[in-house]
């Protein structure tokens, strides 16, 4: 393992569950309101991954009041206070774009169930 | 106290600082250094030391530099190179010189090395050049256009921009903050870039040497 590796390794967050691509998944982040800090929660679906040690990133999409929303997460960056699976659905692909394309009842996935 | 270090550029990578921002940083082994020669006022006008990095086989250095580096009784180096250096009393020769003693977290420092070569290039790549209409008739794009005036003065004036080889000279940036320094590895962590390719060697130097 060559040393820039290692050092990019040392930063990465362990606690991370197993994120694949198509799982509704919770993040939590941590806002600064002048003083004080909470947390903000965005709830979607997992349409891409990016991978690279401590630079992994992961982008979210929901549909917020009819509109599409997307979000890039840096998965270890310190923001990113919490990552929780809520379900997993059966895909056949590793970037799921095509469902920007898609509304409604076209743009479910098949959940997986056990 | 010696005032610089030899390292390798290993590449670059990004951190989270502090307050959570990602930083670009650029990781630089620097050594184990050795000093090989110690330049004194009395003797050669000026305060420095001559350091080694990078082991080489014996059987690599020619005999003259042999002799010389055989005298610090630490092995033999790929880069010899000098930098300044005060208290002259406190270095010994053969003495290894590990980066906390110059560097500390948070510290400006400069670094120099040689850039990337980029082979001839143009006036527009080389020296920023606006270059010349790509319409109304225009039968040339990237050149210079005139080079200077008539019969009076009749030359062209010395250091006029043109053409030719660009890059593969030495450049020092200065400015750059230390995010990080360890011994076991002889890591040195600086934010932003520095000159040149991964794995060719770079100085550093404190701020103001």
């Amino acid at each position: 393992m060559n040393i820039i590796d290692k050092y990019e390794k040392e930063q990465m967050k362990d606690n991370l569950p197993e994120i694949r691509i198509g799982d509704k998944v919770r993040v939590s982040t941590k806002i600064v309101e002048g003083s004080r800090e909470r947390l903000q929660v965005f709830e979607g679906v997992v349409i891409a991954r990016h991978r690279g040690n401590n630079r992994e990133s992961i982008t979210v999409r929901k549909q917020s009041y009819a509109v599409g929303v997307e979000r890039v997460f840096p998965l270890h960056a310190p923001v990113v206070d919490k990552v929780e699976v809520v379900s997993r659905a059966k895909v056949r692909r590793a970037k799921l774009y095509y469902l920007r394309e898609k509304k409604g009842k076209s743009a479910r996935l098949k959940e997986l169930r056990g | 106290m010696v005032k610089g270090i030899l390292g390798k550029k290993l590449g670059m990578s990004q951190v989270y600082n502090d307050k959570g921002e990602i930083v670009p940083v650029t990781l630089i082994q620097a050594g184990p250094c050795y000093v090989i020669q110690k330049k004194i006022k009395e003797t050669d006008g000026y305060d420095a030391v001559q350091l080694g990095f990078g082991p080489r086989k014996e059987k690599g250095v020619n005999k003259p530099m042999k002799g010389h580096q055989a005298k610090a009784g630490a092995g033999y180096f790929y880069h010899i190179k000098e930098v300044p250096c005060d208290d002259m009393n406190a270095i010994n020769v053969g003495q290894e010189i590990k980066p906390s003693e110059l560097f500390a977290k948070g510290e400006i420092i400069k670094v120099s090395g040689t850039s990337k070569g980029k082979g001839y290039a143009g006036v527009m790549r080389r020296h920023g050049f606006g270059g010349l209409p790509g319409s109304h008739g225009s039968l040339i794009q990237r050149e210079t256009g005139s080079i200077g005036m008539h019969t009076d003065p009749g030359e062209v004036f010395k250091g006029k921009k043109m053409a030719g080889h660009l890059g593969d000279v030495k450049v020092t940036i200065s400015g750059l903050e230390v995010m990080d320094v360890r011994d076991d590895e002889n890591l040195v962590v600086v934010k932003g870039a520095v000159p040149g390719s991964r794995g060719k060697l770079v100085v550093l130097r404190k701020q103001g040497v």
